[in-house]
């Protein structure tokens, strides 16, 4: 198993480099230097000259990705690819186009992220797969075709209603929790209720549904019929042979998402003013901070492949007969 | 009792216990943190990017430094029209005129030959900082924090991680350390290289330490700038430039200390984030107690700030108001302001209406729920306002939104008779009073020239109007009749849009960065306006970085833009339509490329004039002038609203002053009891729903226990 991870590792590093060349590539053909100066410097008042200066300042005065003026390695290690993106894999993010230290920022704004996503995750999956049981349960029943019907209602509706519609019902006329807002330590619980709600009620529709087609799958099989065969009820039946069958794609779907908990959710931070990696992405984008947005999606890609290769790593775990080699 | 029930009888009990306790669940603010202090709860919805005040140039930063940072001058709080007063300074500054060989000029001296105009400003004593652990010292002398250790600096996370603060008195150095911070290339401020063009000596010094570090600055001289003794300081302009008084007022021309440089420039707090651009160190009324971007900033008074009193005179109607009520009395009056981030309208407009923030504009979506017109045409509160105490004010801003020809365009630039009759049936044509009352709520007034009103040079009534597009009727201005408009378009040869030349109907295109699906409605209303005159008009919507390069390579044809003054002076607004200021040729605000001789005389002899009749008769004549030519469609100055709370007092809107929240009071007792009032949690529809759920799923239990419990027959 080593040698797989070692190599799935290795396989990393030239998506990773082509992940970001084709970041710098999309951002430069958006954002100029000259524009990321102007947005810096503001609109007001502003020569070429200090356009000039603040480039030299940061390092932008150079070509994009080949410097022709330059002879040998310097070719390459002249430009502003290079000089910006390389201490990237040693996740040296450096300071933003506005001055901020990147890694401080990273670690200051990853925990709010998780601190939303992490009880989302988890209370939703909780949810998800009860309903789900309930429905397995409860099957050919007008319970189940109730819930169904819900399930689909649910899918159908926006995300940026049931936020609006909960921060309006819940926050604004039953005042139960507040509308939006966030705080450290222990304080952030109240701030969490909300959007945690709101996630997995969102969320409801279409993990139940899914989840019900597991176990649908699972309960027609052989070794199910053989346990209510042996006189198991129903629930013994349910929890222990069907829902332990169908821990495999549970466990892989939920694992590959894992790491990237830490990278937030873009609308839900933004609506709640959580002030977490999502919004920080954002804000990056709309103020055109290069440094911000090439350390971000490098984080997700990062994130993204170990996601996968923990995935691969679970299937040996939850299934005997899955090796890695 | 089985298991469910159990389960139901806890969640009932934990509500019940909710419901009886008088505490409001909904609180956004930890409970007691900050009982009996006058506190103001406010909100920011874009991180400051710099609070380094010769970086910082966004109106949401000056919220923040503004009130730590002083400059010499400030803005009246309630005269109008704005008027400069003195605030760390003990007078308004000597100006001494001087030729090219530095002989004394007298005051009336003409413009031209003034060669040098010296600023000499003096300084009150005893203003002290406020307490900063750059200033700390030991107690045999030396700095305390200026030169730690790497060891020392990785224990240091945080500002109030160092124990020691100190302080020390403001001197007129400081003030000339900041005007030497302006050109210091790590620094990048936004007006070094236009203030390069101003104050004698400073690109010479912009030279000079161009590899020094900042620490370095105070070594170096400015050949323009100097020290005159502990309180005074002299600024050397280049010929004469009255406006530099206002520049004098903002933040860019603040004190700042040279300890600052030396104590923020150690690697080990920039690594974390601890810098000068965003840990502030001023003399103001304020200090930033907390700064973090990502969740909040929290600033205190400065108890080291020195006397300073609300003031004693405002215009008419203040006193009425309630605006004096607090005259005399000693600054400021909130203990603590806090600024949450808040990144979208609703729940900052919802958390204003339960009273968890002090005040609130009027975003498109409540504009309805807010405000309402009365029987008389008249702007007024809704009664759901009305109960809760709310007080609306409004204000016309000193910005024009216009609609710009780029004057080297060839179908609507250029100063023939066609084009400008063009330009005229067109700014005839587009109906700003239904474009404001359609899109913006009723949020404006149209424009009759560049400048705004609340400026110097701008005149109301008939005096005022632009007579080519309006005509005064009944006591107000009147929008030429279409048929006007259409005239003009024959005039032109372009009857009913057709140029008569090539016989084909006239094209037109207007260039905007306004692309989002909120926009379209917009940019159909002007395809409406120019299909008026029978043109067809294109709309090449892009990226605001794409439309800012066409404007710059003069590829636009027509364009929407705006302006926001920096100060209270209508060369703040002719400048953008001066001939040397041309955006193609000289990288300018003369977006339009604009170029007539007589307005550029007037503007050189208008800017170096002080307010007078005379200079208000040449700023008429300028009017006149741009509105005869058209370059423009004035199109509107944005009026703001505002609503506040009524334990929320001395609020006036001041769209020139940076330092506003020393004059503001709060009534945090009244405030307290309000939020109370209004945030009762509200249980029973909860309740219902776990009943409805019960009762929903115990059927189906029953009959699956049923079922279970069958046997085969």
């Amino acid at each position: 198993m080593f040698n797989y991870i070692l190599r799935r590792f290795i396989y990393a590093f030239p998506l990773l480099l082509g992940v970001n060349i084709l970041t710098f590539v999309l951002f430069f053909i958006v954002n100029s230097p000259d524009d990321m100066a102007r947005m810096q410097l503001g609109q007001k008042h502003v020569t070429e000259q200090a356009i000039d200066n603040w480039k030299q300042q940061r390092g932008y005065d150079l070509p994009l990705l080949f410097n022709p003026t330059k002879t040998g390695l310097d070719k390459i290690k002249a430009t502003i690819f290079y000089q910006k993106s390389l201490r990237l894999f040693a996740f040296d993010f450096g300071i933003s186009d506005s001055g901020r230290n990147i890694d401080q920022d990273i670690q200051q704004r990853m925990w709010p992220s998780l601190a939303v996503a992490l009880p989302s995750l988890i209370v939703g999956l909780i949810v998800n797969i009860s309903v789900a049981l309930m429905m397995v349960l409860f099957r050919q029943s007008y319970l189940e075709f109730s819930i169904i019907v819900l399930c689909i209602i649910i899918m159908s509706i926006s995300s940026l209603f049931y936020i609006i519609g909960g921060q309006f019902i819940i926050g604004k006329l039953l005042m139960l929790v507040p509308i939006s807002g966030y705080d450290t330590g222990i304080n952030a619980y109240k701030f969490l209720i909300l959007p945690v709600l709101i996630s997995v009620v969102s969320g409801v529709g279409a993990g139940a549904r899914w989840y019900r087609t597991l176990f649908l799958e699972e309960i027609e099989q052989d070794c199910v019929r053989t346990a209510r065969a042996k006189g198991l009820t129903e629930t013994q039946v349910l929890f222990k042979h069907v829902l332990k069958n169908a821990m495999i794609p549970i466990l892989t779907g939920v694992v590959v998402v894992l790491p990237l908990l830490f990278m937030g959710s873009l609308i839900t931070e933004s609506f709640f003013s959580i002030p977490g990696l999502g919004s920080y992405t954002i804000d990056a984008i709309n103020s055109q901070d290069f440094a911000i947005v090439r350390a971000m999606v490098f984080l997700g890609s990062v994130l993204y492949i170990i996601g996968l290769l923990l995935t691969d790593i679970s299937y040996t775990l939850v299934d005997p007969r899955v090796r890695l080699s | 009792m089985p298991p469910i029930l159990k389960t139901l009888f806890i969640i009932l009990s934990y509500l019940c216990l909710f419901a009886c306790n008088e505490q409001v669940l909904n609180n956004p603010y930890p409970a007691s943190a900050d009982k009996g202090l006058a506190v103001l709860y406010s909100s920011f919805s874009e991180r400051p990017r710099h609070l380094d005040p010769a970086k910082s140039h966004s109106s949401n930063e000056y919220v923040f430094i503004g009130q730590i940072y002083e400059p010499p001058f400030q803005y009246h709080y309630l005269k109008r029209p704005y008027e400069l007063e003195l605030l760390t300074a003990t007078q308004m500054p000597e100006i001494i005129y001087l030729d090219s060989a530095g002989q004394v000029l007298a005051e009336d001296t003409p413009a031209e030959q003034i060669a040098f105009s010296d600023y000499i400003i003096a300084i009150k004593p005893d203003i002290q900082y406020q307490p900063h652990a750059a200033l700390a010292r030991k107690k045999q002398g030396g700095y305390l924090y200026h030169q730690l250790t790497p060891q020392q600096l990785s224990r240091i996370t945080q500002l109030s991680d160092f124990t020691q603060t100190g302080t020390r008195e403001l001197t007129a150095a400081d003030y000339v350390h900041q005007i030497k911070r302006l050109v210091h290339p790590q620094i990048s401020s936004p007006i070094a290289e236009l203030m390069k063009q101003y104050i004698a000596g400073l690109s010479d010094y912009a030279l000079t330490i161009k590899d020094q570090p900042r620490t370095a600055l105070k070594d170096f001289a400015i050949s323009g700038v100097e020290v005159i003794d502990k309180y005074r300081y002299k600024i050397r302009i280049k010929g004469k430039y009255p406006q530099f008084i206002y520049w004098l007022a903002m933040p860019f021309f603040a004190p700042m200390p040279w300890e600052a440089d030396a104590f923020y420039s150690q690697q080990g707090l920039i690594d974390k984030n601890i810098t000068l651009d965003w840990q502030p160190l001023g003399t103001g009324p304020f200090m930033l107690e907390e700064n973090n971007p990502n969740l909040q900033m929290v600033m205190l008074k400065n108890p080291n700030y020195h006397a300073a009193f609300y003031p004693h005179e405002g215009e008419p109607g203040d006193r009425e108001k309630g605006l004096l009520d607090d005259a005399g009395k000693r600054l400021p009056f909130i203990d603590k302001a806090v600024y949450r981030l808040e990144k979208e309208t609703i729940p900052y407009w919802n958390k204003f209406l339960q009273g968890y923030y002090d005040a609130s504009g009027i975003a498109s979506d409540s504009f309805d729920q807010a405000v309402q017109f009365t029987g008389d045409g008249e702007l007024g509160l809704t009664p759901s306002m009305l109960d809760k105490g709310m007080q609306l004010q409004t204000a016309v801003t000193s910005s024009i939104f216009y609609m710009g020809f780029n004057m080297l365009d060839s179908v609507v630039g250029g100063d023939s008779e066609r084009a400008r009759k063009l330009r005229l049936a067109i700014s005839i044509a587009i109906d700003y009073e239904e474009y404001i009352s359609i899109f913006m709520n009723g949020r404006g007034v149209t424009a009759q020239g560049v400048i705004p009103p609340t400026i110097f040079g701008f005149s109301e009534g008939e005096q005022g109007i632009n007579t080519y597009v309006y005509d005064w009727v009944g006591e107000q201005a009147r929008r030429k009749p279409l048929q006007e408009a259409r005239h003009l378009m024959q005039e032109a040869g372009y009857a009913e849009g057709i140029d008569a030349s090539t016989g084909e109907a006239l094209i037109l295109y207007l260039d905007t960065a306004a692309s989002g699906p909120d926009d379209r409605a917009r940019l159909n209303w002007y395809r409406k306006q120019f299909s008026k005159l029978g043109i067809q008009l294109v709309i090449r919507a892009t990226d605001y970085n794409r439309f800012q390069q066409k404007m710059l390579n003069g590829n636009a044809q027509i364009f929407m833009w705006g302006w926001n003054a920096d100060y209270p002076d209508p060369e703040n607004f002719f400048f953008l339509l001066y001939g040397a200021n041309g955006k193609v040729e000289h990288g300018g605000g003369n977006a339009v490329n604009y170029q007539n001789n007589e307005f550029d005389r007037l503007f050189k002899q208008m800017s170096n004039m002080e307010n007078s009749p005379e200079r208000r008769a040449m700023v008429e004549k300028m009017q006149e002038i741009i509105r005869h030519d058209a370059p423009w469609v004035y199109g509107f100055h944005p009026k703001s609203f505002s609503l506040f709370h009524s334990w929320y007092h001395n609020l006036k809107p001041n769209l020139m002053a940076n330092n506003k929240l020393k004059y503001q009071r709060i009534d945090p007792r009244q405030r307290e009891q309000l939020r109370q009032q209004w945030n009762q949690p509200v249980l029973w529809p909860i309740i219902g729903l776990v009943f409805l759920m019960v009762l929903l799923v115990l059927p189906a239990v029953r009959s699956f226990q049923r079922r279970a419990k069958e046997t085969i027959k």
